[in-house]
This record gives structure tokens, C-alpha cells and sequence, in this order.
């Protein structure tokens, strides 16, 4: 396999973008990767797109055609392919971008991520959503997707006594790192009051434990090793990027307070980087609702089963912790842009691994991403280094 | 969704599910390949008794446009006595449940296509012991 590095990345802002239309947020996303990576764009040879749902929120399929058309690529007819993982869309793209360059088959390559769901009312958006879990059998017994991740809330607390003030303090940390960041959908800190007295959604999940779903798009730019110096000082190498599949109902798998999938990808993916747990110095992972964020702690190996609670009680994952996580504000505060997250999370560790984010810097050399599709039947893990 | 719906009909008035005769793995909603034994599967269709417990469950406050006139609902996982896990809703107050709570299925309606749609019906769950009062009363939740 050839070494695969990111040499550009971009993002638009991510928010209720209502004067703005789906081309415009990807273009401007796209446009902002190449000129991070200095490139004109005819370099490029392959594009992968993560979009979960152009067809509802738009009413518009043939994605790819579309972002390639309005990004100037189809002049110069490369392949552009769309994928869906729900919201692991965007995960799933890098993905597919990685395995490109690393087969040996492109020298550079875009993968972007976009949503557009203000478009449609909220009851539709939420209706779209929910598609992400079993319509026929969650979906219809009014299973939403916060009832289901609500579901997994209680068996945590039953099975290990975390608690709804364990998961309003990922809310606190994950909006006190939105407010440092500008592109950030709620750029204001919170207090654990102000979660604990917001009403209920699904209990014991409360409207301050679940992400917004916003509009927003991301890009990165892909290069061989071989070709990557000549466009960056600073390649930020992807050491693995692995995907898993659980049952997509949470009643056929054997227990949901673990996500199987995010287990199984991580740990290949430490396996394919010879890194460990340990190791990982910043981390961006999938806080679709707070209670993600713990068991993500657990499945992804930084504390055993049951004891995710204690890294958020005890400042671990904040940003000045040893293993700070979500410093973009996560989805929760930097919004959920459904296929756009998974990129939008690889641009994040890729800013804070060449020391440019800004006020939420942390001193990282390596990274990790975790993106996942629904309530866990698609996790994407990916492992970053700077060269 | 009509003919959607109409296909499983059979699945959702009772718990009908199946059972792989080769591990002797039960699954709700019925599946006719096993996970475990693929190509080995062999699949029968089976109905369980519909009495469980409660695993874990939700009060949903923030419901779909369908589910408006019964909110708050609860949504819960419950392992059957006989069979596997299923999602379903019970029929109690937000108050009422619990973790561990002893459930019957119940033939119950989910909820209708506007005010001359169809009406979607399916098995919900209710309290043990209240399953018998609730028969005489015949609950139209």
C-alpha cells in the first residue's frame, strides 16, 4: 500500500445557512482544499462525495455529477462517486478517497462531504433522519433516533451508574470548545444547569444532550507520499482508516451499551498504524447525542467498558486534558451536518496537527477520528500522524 | 408505506417471528437467513408467547408528527420470556415504568393516516399486572 497524505482542507461554516444553497456551501468548502494545498484543480483525479440524503432534503440525486460539475471537475471528466453511510456519508468518502491513492491507482484525489437540511421543515428533517435506523421495525413503534440513543442512556446508567450530570459535562466541554472555534454552529459555553433544566427529548436525553442537524460541507485534498511534499511542508499522514457493520436494529445486538462496529474498526485501525490507545493525542469523535461520547470513550480503548464517565468527570478529554476530544465543539456545538461531519472531523485533526487551529490548539502529533452512521451499524475509524 | 406495512401484517398483530433449527437462534422481526449459520440456516417461522421484561426504555417527549395525540409515549426494549428482543411501546404512564418491569404484548392501534387514512396496528406491550384489567376495560390506546 502507498503512505497516503492530507496536503489540503477546507470547510464552510456549519449553522442554519438559510441564505445560502447546497452548491454554494460545497464549492466554498472545495475551493478553500485547494488553495490549502496550492492546487489549480486539474491535478485532481477522483472525487468521492459523503451526502446521506440529497434525494429528501433536496430532491435532488446524482450528487457526485452535481458537486463536480459546480466545482469545475467535469470539464475535465474525472470519476465522481457518491457514497451513503447515513452520517458515516462522510466518513465512508474519506475512506474510499484513502483506498484510491493508497491501491496505487490515483497520485491525488478530493473527498468532500455535504448536507443541506434547512431546505426542508424540522419535522421532515428529523423524518429523514430517522431513516438512519430500521424504519420498518424502530421507526414504526415511534422509535426515533433519540428515543434509541436514549435507550442506550439508561442501560449505561443501569449497568454502570453514569449519570444525566456525566452527560450534561460532555455538553459543557464540547460547547466551551465550539465557542472557540468560528465555524462552529453555537460558539457560546454552556452551563450543566442550563442542560439539566433543558426539556426532555427522549429520557433521560434532554434537548442539550443532542446535536443539531445543520448544513455545512468539508473537503480534504489526498496525495501519494511521493507527490504530497511538493504541495505541503506539513502532510498530515493517514496511518488507517477502517469501517465496520453491526446489526442495524439495537435489538439484535447483543448489548447496546457497546457500539461492536467502533470496537472492531478501532481496533484494526490501531493494528494497521502499530499505535495504541495511548498514543492518540487528539481525538474528534461522533457526539450525535452525549451519551455517544462516553461509550465512544469505552469502544475506542482509552478506558475499559463502564468507566467512560470517569474521563469527563475528571477533565481527561477536555482541552487542556491529556487526551482532549472534540475540540472543534464536536457535533454538538459545531453542528451535525450529517454527510459533511466525517470530513469535517479529518479537517479538524488535520488543523490541530500542523498547530493551526487557533485558541483551541492542543500539542498533538497524532490523531483520531471516529464517525458513525445511525445508532452504530457503520463506524468509520481513522488514524492521523504528522509527517 | 401501505403495501409495506401490508406485508407484514402477520409480523406485527402478533409476535411472529422465526427460529434457525440449526443454532436454535430466535428472531424478532423474522428473518429468513441466520447471521450465525448463513448458508447452513434453517429457518421456521415461530410465534412467541409475548410475555417479557423490560431492558431498558424511554419516555419520548419530542414525537414524531404520527404519535402527536400520545405524547408522551414509552418505547422500550424488552426480552422476551421465549424469544429474542424486541423495540416496542408500553402502554403505561411516563411514570409507571421501569427497568426490569414485568410486560404482556397487547393488540393495540400505533396510529392512522390523517382523519380518513389508513389505521396502522401492531402489538404494543402492557403492564403484567394490569393485563387483566385492561382486557375487561378494553383500553383504546
Amino acid at each position: 500500500m502507498e503512505r497516503v497524505a492530507i496536503i489540503g482542507v477546507g470547510q464552510s461554516e456549519f449553522g442554519e445557512l438559510w441564505e445560502k444553497g447546497f452548491r454554494e456551501i460545497v464549492l466554498k468548502a472545495g475551493i478553500e482544499a485547494l488553495e490549502d494545498a496550492g492546487l489549480e484543480g486539474k491535478e485532481i483525479e477522483a472525487m468521492y462525495v459523503g451526502n446521506m440524503s440529497g434525494g429528501r432534503y433536496l430532491a435532488q440525486e446524482h450528487i457526485a455529477a452535481l458537486i463536480a460539475d459546480y466545482s469545475g471537475l467535469s470539464q475535465m471528466g474525472i470519476p465522481s462517486t457518491r457514497v451513503e453511510g447515513a452520517d458515516a456519508s462522510g466518513g465512508l468518502a474519506l475512506r474510499q478517497a484513502f483506498l484510491s491513492v493508497a491501491s496505487g491507482l490515483h497520485d491525488i484525489v478530493i473527498a468532500a462531504g455535504a448536507e443541506k437540511v434547512s431546505d426542508v421543515g424540522s419535522e421532515m428533517t428529523t423524518d429523514i433522519i430517522a431513516s438512519s435506523a430500521d424504519r420498518e421495525w424502530e421507526g414504526f413503534v415511534g422509535a426515533t433516533i433519540p428515543a434509541l440513543y436514549a435507550l442506550m442512556a439508561r442501560m449505561h446508567f443501569t449497568k454502570y451508574g453514569t449519570t444525566p450530570e456525566d452527560l450534561a459535562l460532555v455538553s459543557v466541554k464540547n460547547h466551551r470548545n465550539g465557542a472557540l472555534n468560528p465555524k462552529a454552529q453555537f460558539r457560546r459555553e454552556i452551563t450543566i444547569e442550563d442542560v439539566l433544566r433543558s426539556p426532555f427529548v427522549a429520557e433521560p436525553l434532554r434537548l442539550l444532550d443532542c446535536a443539531p442537524l445543520s448544513d455545512g460541507a468539508a473537503a480534504v485534498i489526498l496525495a501519494n507520499e511521493k507527490v504530497a511534499k511538493e504541495y505541503t511542508d506539513a502532510p498530515v499522514y493517514i496511518k488507517a482508516c477502517t469501517q465496520a457493520s453491526d446489526y442495524l436494529a439495537l435489538q439484535n445486538r447483543e448489548d447496546i451499551t457497546t457500539m461492536r462496529a467502533v470496537k472492531i474498526a478501532a481496533e484494526m485501525a490501531y493494528k494497521q498504524s502499530n499505535l495504541t490507545p495511548d498514543s492518540i493525542d487528539v481525538v474528534e469523535l461522533h457526539d450525535s447525542f452525549t451519551i455517544a461520547e462516553l461509550i465512544a470513550y469505552e469502544d475506542l480503548g482509552f478506558v475499559e467498558k463502564g468507566r467512560g464517565a470517569e474521563l469527563i468527570r475528571e477533565g481527561i478529554t477536555s482541552l487542556d486534558g491529556s487526551l482532549p476530544t472534540n475540540p472543534s465543539g464536536g457535533l454538538k456545538a459545531c453542528g451535525h451536518a450529517i454527510g459533511a461531519t466525517g470530513i469535517r472531523q479529518a479537517v479538524e485533526i488535520t488543523y490541530q496537527l500542523r498547530g493551526k487551529a487557533g485558541k483551541r490548539q492542543v500539542d498533538a502529533e497524532t490523531g483520531l477520528s471516529l464517525n458513525i452512521g445511525g445508532t452504530g451499524a457503520t463506524a468509520v475509524v481513522t488514524i492521523y500522524e504528522i509527517g | 408505506m401501505i403495501p409495506r406495512f401490508w406485508r407484514k401484517i402477520k409480523y406485527r398483530y402478533d409476535i411472529v417471528g422465526s427460529i434457525c433449527e440449526s443454532c436454535g437462534s430466535k428472531f424478532y422481526p423474522p428473518r429468513n437467513f441466520c447471521p450465525v449459520c448463513r448458508r447452513k440456516s434453517r429457518i421456521k417461522e415461530q410465534r412467541f408467547n409475548g410475555r417479557g421484561k423490560i431492558l431498558s426504555y424511554t419516555v419520548v417527549h419530542d414525537t414524531p408528527d404520527e404519535f402527536k395525540l400520545n405524547k408522551p409515549y414509552v418505547v422500550a426494549l424488552i426480552e422476551l420470556d421465549d424469544g429474542p428482543i424486541i423495540t416496542s411501546q408500553v402502554v403505561c404512564g411516563p411514570n409507571e415504568v421501569e427497568v426490569g418491569m414485568r410486560v404482556v404484548k397487547a393488540f393495540r392501534k400505533y396510529f392512522e393516516d390523517g382523519d380518513d387514512g389508513v389505521i396502522y396496528y401492531g402489538t404494543k406491550f402492557i403492564p403484567e399486572d394490569k393485563s387483566m384489567e385492561s382486557v375487561s376495560s378494553n383500553s383504546s390506546n
